[in-house]
């Protein structure tokens, strides 16, 4: 296990380089004078050259990111022009609302997509099968944001049953928080739970075509107790590749959702940067969610070799 | 359970059953996927050449703002109603159709064409495929609508400007599926012969491997197709894609965010052409998968 742990940490570093590399230049692609950018046209020149001296515009490209680089690794993501103050601490404060959206959408999606994975497995080929491929089929062509406002058009607008957008710390009572977010993590967990659900069905079926499923069975061991006990616990490594994999994608569908609802995460911090041109918050933001996206692929590869020993034995050859 | 009822007639004639059963829910879910994909490329047809035929089948003029016309209710002179700017909603949409299309079939070639050589030489070259395997690893590891929010953002929203992003958002995953496919043709024998003959490294990759990996190029593309349109539309949505006044799906759709209130059908129509558009690119990529790659069929 230690050789496996080591062994995936390692493969990190190229992995964050690329990573950093690529936030720190896609600034760069900015067409035009990033500092005249910032300070509009009413500027004059002498004011462009003190912020372009002041950004460390003037430095060579590679020493730039050698700079930024140090910075980073020291935790200093920049600081945002719009804001005055320092982007890591921008994000913090942002950080809540788009960490609930995104548990409770996992949640929602884990709930409605392991269930119905399983029946499509075991009901192979029927009517309940090809009705749940289908709907999951639909599942992954609908976009989050249009999936939001389909919702919000018929359970805030046309029932009224929940709000129309919005947000409720959790500071103000679990229920309200729960009331405001349902609408945005359904919409963000149905990909997910599409997805989860082709992928349990998938793994379910292998599993169950196993031989050692049929021997417990003419063993006599009752069905339920075959497929929850012995087929779901094999069945479960791809099931959680796939959890851990759309996790991180939920933390990006977040950014889109709550622009739908104004609520107010690191998807509202990162629009109001693009629009405010406030580039040290873009590439700090975008830098954090690449990282925190890496750091749960390796928690997963890392629970895949703690529930299958096979991972960690093939790591030491 | 006892011995008597594993061996009994009754359970060879219901296991005989069972297997007829199995064999014809086989066959039905064989004949569904092919008409799925049916109803998928008939989609996708009609969409092309609504995308072609777009000054054609549209009503009115796109861009033409009418004041006194604003936010009517779908009717048989407005097909899909107007818009917050009395613009007609049918002819938006129609020419939406044509942005899409256009930015999922330039991202498919481009992103097609590089991940090809990519993957080609990674699999062919082993230094290569370090250095350019890491490289693919570190892009994948941007959640890919993030990726393509931030290189809008330093570029600016414009048409092109979505291609590029996208194209480059998608060149890693291609160049992985090439690369794979081409690692195995590369462990046949033929190769192994055409090696020992003394033919060139560029030859044998370009003339023997490529070929090979076309069908699975092919069933990829369509579903990058499929993505870039979810994407496209996410970024106009967000007001980083496709600039007003140009219409596409996304920026109608955000257009409407503001009226949805009053005017559902700004949200509903283009909406309603997205999952059109990506549930048959899906449908035509898993029907075309099940075709030619036998070995995926579940």
């Amino acid at each position: 296990m230690k050789a496996y742990i080591i062994q995936r940490l390692l493969s990190l570093i190229p992995v964050m380089l690329v990573v950093a590399v690529v936030v720190f230049f896609i600034i760069h692609l900015t067409p035009g004078d990033p500092a005249a950018v910032i300070l509009g046209p009413d500027a004059s020149i002498e004011e462009v050259n003190h912020l372009r001296e002041e950004m460390g515009l003037n430095l060579p490209i590679y020493e730039q990111f050698l700079i930024w680089i140090t910075k980073v690794v020291q935790g200093d993501l920049g600081w945002s022009i719009y804001m005055d103050k320092p982007v890591l601490q921008a994000f913090l404060e942002n950080l809540a609302p788009t960490l609930s959206l995104a548990l409770m959408a996992q949640i929602i999606a884990i709930l409605i997509s392991i269930p119905a994975g399983i029946i499509a497995a075991t009901k192979r080929g029927t009517f309940t099968d090809q009705t749940f491929m289908i709907i999951s089929l639909l599942g992954i062509s609908v976009p989050n944001f249009l999936l939001a406002l389909l919702l919000v058009l018929v359970f805030a607008i046309n029932f009224a049953l929940l709000p129309v957008a919005g947000f409720q710390p959790l500071s103000s009572g679990i229920l309200p928080h729960i009331q405001y977010l349902i609408l945005p993590a359904f919409a963000l967990g149905a990909i997910q739970a599409a997805l989860i659900a082709r992928v349990t069905r998938s793994s379910m079926l292998d599993v169950l075509n196993a031989n050692y499923i049929k021997t417990a069975r003419s063993k006599g061991v009752k069905k339920n107790v075959v497929i929850f006990k012995h087929a779901l616990k094999n069945a479960f490594i791809p099931i959680l590749t796939v959890i851990g994999q759309t996790f991180g994608q939920l933390i990006a569908g977040a950014v889109v959702i709550e622009t739908v609802f104004n609520i107010p995460g690191i998807g509202q911090l990162i629009i109001n940067a693009i629009m405010r041109r406030d580039f040290e918050v873009i590439q700090g933001t975008i830098l954090l969610i690449a990282f925190s996206y890496v750091i749960i692929n390796l928690i997963v590869d890392l629970l895949y070799g703690f529930f299958d020993p096979r991972v960690r034995l093939s790591a030491k050859n | 359970m006892n011995a008597k009822s594993i061996y009994s007639d009754e359970k060879i004639v219901s296991n005989q059953h069972q297997y007829n059963k199995e064999q014809r829910s086989l066959l039905i879910k064989r004949i569904l996927s092919n008409r799925l994909m049916m109803f998928g490329s008939i989609i996708l047809i009609l969409l092309t050449i609504v995308a072609f035929l777009a000054p054609v089948i549209a009503t009115q003029d796109p861009l033409a703002i009418d004041a006194s016309s604003r936010l009517q209710a779908p009717s048989s002179e407005h097909y899909f109603g107007t818009d917050n700017l009395g613009r007609d909603l049918f002819s938006r949409v129609i020419y939406g159709t044509q942005a899409s299309m256009v930015v999922g079939i330039s991202v498919a070639l481009i992103s097609g064409f590089f991940g090809m050589v990519i993957g080609l030489y990674s699999a062919y070259n082993r230094y290569l495929d370090h250095v350019l395997m890491r490289i693919c690893d570190g892009l994948m590891a941007f959640p890919a609508i993030l990726l393509a929010i931030a290189i809008m953002a330093a570029l600016g929203p414009k048409t092109v400007n979505v291609i590029a992003a996208l194209s480059f958002v998608m060149i890693p995953t291609v160049a992985r599926v090439i690369r794979s496919a081409a690692l195995v043709v590369k462990e046949q024998t033929y190769i192994e012969a055409l090696k020992s003959q003394g033919a060139s490294g560029i030859r044998i990759i370009w003339v023997h491997i490529a070929p090979n990996t076309i069908s699975q190029l092919i069933i990829q593309l369509t579903y990058v197709f499929a993505i870039s349109i979810i994407i496209e539309a996410s970024l106009s949505f967000l007001g980083v894609g496709i600039p007003a006044p140009d219409p596409s799906w996304g920026n109608i759709i955000y257009e409407g965010k503001a009226v949805i209130y009053n005017a559902w059908w700004m949200t509903v129509f283009p909406g309603m052409f997205i999952i059109l558009a990506v549930l048959a690119l899906n449908l035509f990529g898993d029907g075309l998968r099940d075709m030619l790659d036998p070995h995926s069929k579940k």
